[in-house]
């Protein structure tokens, strides 16, 4: 504990405060809120009512006022702290409330309701958490079919994306071929091209291809990344050609050059590149709503789409259903994140 | 069982032709080593012969069969690199077996060698290392493992000692000896080493600007250098060259002035030079001694003395300018600024035309 203190505590020079030690400070934590307020804000919002989502100014934890079932009345009501006239305290029910002015009753003693001033009681407040924000969908919502359908839609393109671009970045790293430079430019212009430009001639090939309404629609527009060719590419370039040399010289064949050197010495891009192609497959929402119209179909994102209705939003359920789609991410992060060590191609050479 | 010949190949990378002509007919079991100065095609060359390079023009012929065209699997050849080229992401024993198992080789088999290559070679306790976990040592000794498990009709090796420091260097040197001495296959050795050179070549094949400028044994290079380039880059310390004048036959040859201010006897055929031919004489600096009383030698000025004991290392200039290294026996008492006079032997002196090769009869 002394040592977590002293690590935290530790200071530029050792003695004093130097301004830059408040500089880092500040920005440190500054950082940590703009990171992980949005994402705590979530998860702790994902657990409260649609009456606690309202509520200004928001929390947080999710707090709900405790309730009280009173004899005489079917609805449980909610409980509050109120002062009374005389300056004491008690701990009473609201019965009705009208205008400014609430009927209140005692829960253990249900007489005459008093009346009190709004303004003289505050609810007596507990940390409750919703859970059938995530059960209903789950009972009510074809959570398990979407997210049978997403995992299929990430896990697919995420491996053909790895094969698709490491094959091209392999030739275009290690043979020397007219135009490929050429290539090259090509492959990097399409990165200025926005999908919402192509998505019409897109969407034609696609149902010309018969694709429309399934789930190969949505992923094989998407292997071919422009991102994942260059950044392959780049780290290929790191690889010593000689390598490449003493694998021929071992009567490797091209595919085993590419397979059994340069794949697993390519393995920190490989990595970097899945994860990308996780996140943006898992979260893509415009192209798979235009190929997708069968609910049965859908993919967790468009799934969601359901509880924002014209009129009502479900906030709490797509609260708690963007938790429930961030958990995978995180985890492909959490695996794929120590194959991101850079630094080993080198090491057999001199 | 190789004999590696090369007719008339030559190289061009675009515009920028690396070797050319290259004429060279390798026995079989030959240790031949490439030496020349650093960009001058030894690389180029040892990737052409194994194919890892196609030529430009001429071709390449393994025991008469063509293999200009053959791709460098097919040739088994065995290759060193001067990087090693390690597999990193491999164990040693998966490095040594990469080359086996793509020949589909029996398990059990290839088990033998990489066992048998490994005792050669102790490398027996770092199998299952990465080679990122070697020594320089160890790595070079696991390339040439590597080489050593295929069995190849010939071993090319680039520059293999040359990451090594001096003292793993000269074990590393008697090791490959040793082992071209077991393993009576053709080995093709890249060096910029002379001493690696002279100690490991059976022939040297002494390389400038993507021509062959020599070859031959060792000895043969050093005493009898075909031109001037040769001369200058085989021995060290380098060679000395004075310039001199053809002036009369006579002795076993011709008289020369060398400088203008001494009279030299050349073993040379006096018919192949005419009277006053620029030429250049060059003698090694051991060859240079002390001129006798009344002796007409070659007066120098003194600018530095090392003393090393057994001999004494003297830097001087001669009288155009130019430096003259001379190595004497025994210890010296000289200053700098002192003027002496060096004596030169016909029978160590090598004398070479306006274009640097070596006078006939030389
Ligand atoms: N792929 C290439 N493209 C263009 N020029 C090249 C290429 N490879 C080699 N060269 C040139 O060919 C010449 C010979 O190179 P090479 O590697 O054979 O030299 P080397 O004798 O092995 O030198 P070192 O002793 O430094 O290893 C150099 O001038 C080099 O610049
Ligand atoms: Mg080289």
């Amino acid at each position: 504990m002394t040592r977590v203190m002293t690590f935290l505590t530790r200071r530029r020079g050792g003695k004093g405060w130097h301004w830059t030690d408040i500089v880092t400070w500040v920005w440190l934590i500054g950082g940590l809120v703009i990171m992980f307020g949005p994402a705590v804000w979530l998860v702790g919002s994902s657990f409260k009512t649609p009456a606690g989502l309202a509520e200004f100014p928001p929390t947080i934890l999710p707090y709900a006022t405790e309730e009280v079932t009173v004899e005489g009345y079917d609805e449980p009501l909610p409980l509050f702290e109120v002062t009374l006239e005389d300056g004491s305290t008690a701990i009473l029910a609201e019965a009705r409330r009208i205008g400014l002015v609430a009927q209140m009753i005692d829960p253990n003693d249900p007489g005459e309701p008093v009346p009190v001033n709004i303004n003289d009681r505050s609810p007596v407040r507990e940390l409750s958490f919703e859970i059938d924000n995530y059960t209903e969908p789950f009972v009510h919502f074809d959570f398990l079919q979407y997210l049978y359908n997403s995992v299929f839609v990430t896990v697919m393109a995420t491996i053909i994306t790895l094969v698709v671009n490491s094959m091209a970045a392999f030739a275009l790293s290690k043979y020397k071929f007219t135009g490929r430079n050429l290539v090259m430019f090509l492959i990097l212009a399409t990165l200025m091209v926005p999908l919402s430009v192509i998505l019409v001639p897109l969407y034609s090939v696609v149902s010309a291809l018969g694709l429309f309404n399934s789930l190969w629609g949505v992923i094989l527009p998407t292997v071919a990344t422009p991102t994942g060719v260059f950044l392959l590419r780049q780290y290929m370039l790191t690889i010593p050609d000689e390598l490449i040399d003493a694998a021929r010289m071992d009567k490797a064949s091209e595919w085993q050059i590419y397979w059994r050197i340069i794949l697993p010495l390519t393995a920190p891009a490989l990595a970097v590149l899945a994860i990308f192609s996780v996140v943006w497959r898992w979260n893509d929402f415009l192209w798979p709503l235009i190929v997708l119209s069968r609910k049965e179909l859908y993919t967790l994102q468009v799934g969601l789409n359901v509880y924002a209705g014209e009129l009502n939003v479900q906030w709490h359920f797509i609260l708690a259903m963007t938790v429930v789609t961030m958990i995978p991410v995180v985890l492909v992060f959490v695996f794929l994140q120590r194959f991101i060590t850079t630094g080993i191609a080198g090491a057999g050479l001199k | 069982m190789s004999q590696i010949t090369l007719t008339g190949v030559g190289k061009s990378f675009g515009a920028v032709q690396v070797l050319r002509n290259i004429d060279l007919d390798i026995k079989d079991g030959e240790f031949a080593v490439f030496v020349g100065p650093s960009g001058c095609g030894k690389s180029t060359l040892l990737r052409l012969i194994a194919g890892l390079d196609t030529p430009t023009l001429g071709d390449i012929r393994i025991d008469n069969a063509d293999v200009t065209r053959t791709p460098a699997a097919d040739r088994g050849l065995a290759m060193v690199f001067q990087s090693y080229a390690l597999y990193p992401h491999m164990s040693v024993k998966q490095n040594l077996a990469f080359g086996l198992e793509n020949s589909r080789m029996p398990k059990a088999e290839i088990e033998e060698r990489i066992t048998e290559a490994a005792r050669m070679l102790e490398i027996g306790p770092y199998l299952d290392r990465r080679p990122g976990q070697l020594s320089g040592g160890q790595r070079q000794r696991v390339a040439i493992g590597r080489a050593i498990v295929r069995n190849p009709v010939a071993f090319l090796l680039d520059e293999p000692l040359s990451n090594l420091d001096a003292e793993l260097r000269v074990s590393m040197r008697a090791e490959l000896a040793a082992l071209h001495k077991r393993l009576k296959t053709t080995m093709i050795y890249v060096t910029h080493d002379q001493i690696e050179a002279m100690t490991l070549a059976d022939r040297i094949v002494v390389l400038r600007d993507g021509r062959i400028e020599q070859v031959g044994a060792p000895l043969e290079l050093y005493n009898k250098p075909a031109n001037r380039f040769v001369a200058g880059f085989i021995g060290a310390p380098n060679m000395n060259f004075l310039p001199a004048k053809v002036e009369e036959p006579g002795g076993e040859g011709f008289f020369a002035d060398v400088l203008g201010e001494s009279r030299q006897a050349v073993r040379a055929n006096a018919a192949a030079v005419r009277a006053d031919q620029p030429i250049t004489l060059g003698i090694r600096p051991q060859h240079l001694r002390l001129a006798r009383e009344n002796e007409d030698g070659v007066e120098v000025e003194v600018n530095l003395v090392e003393a090393l004991g057994s001999e004494t290392v003297v830097h001087t200039t001669a009288g155009n300018g130019d430096p003259v290294l001379a190595v004497l026996q025994g210890q010296r008492p000289f200053n700098a600024g002192d003027r002496i006079t060096l004596g030169l032997d016909p029978e160590n002196l090598h004398a070479f035309d306006e274009t640097g090769l070596r006078l006939q009869g030389n």
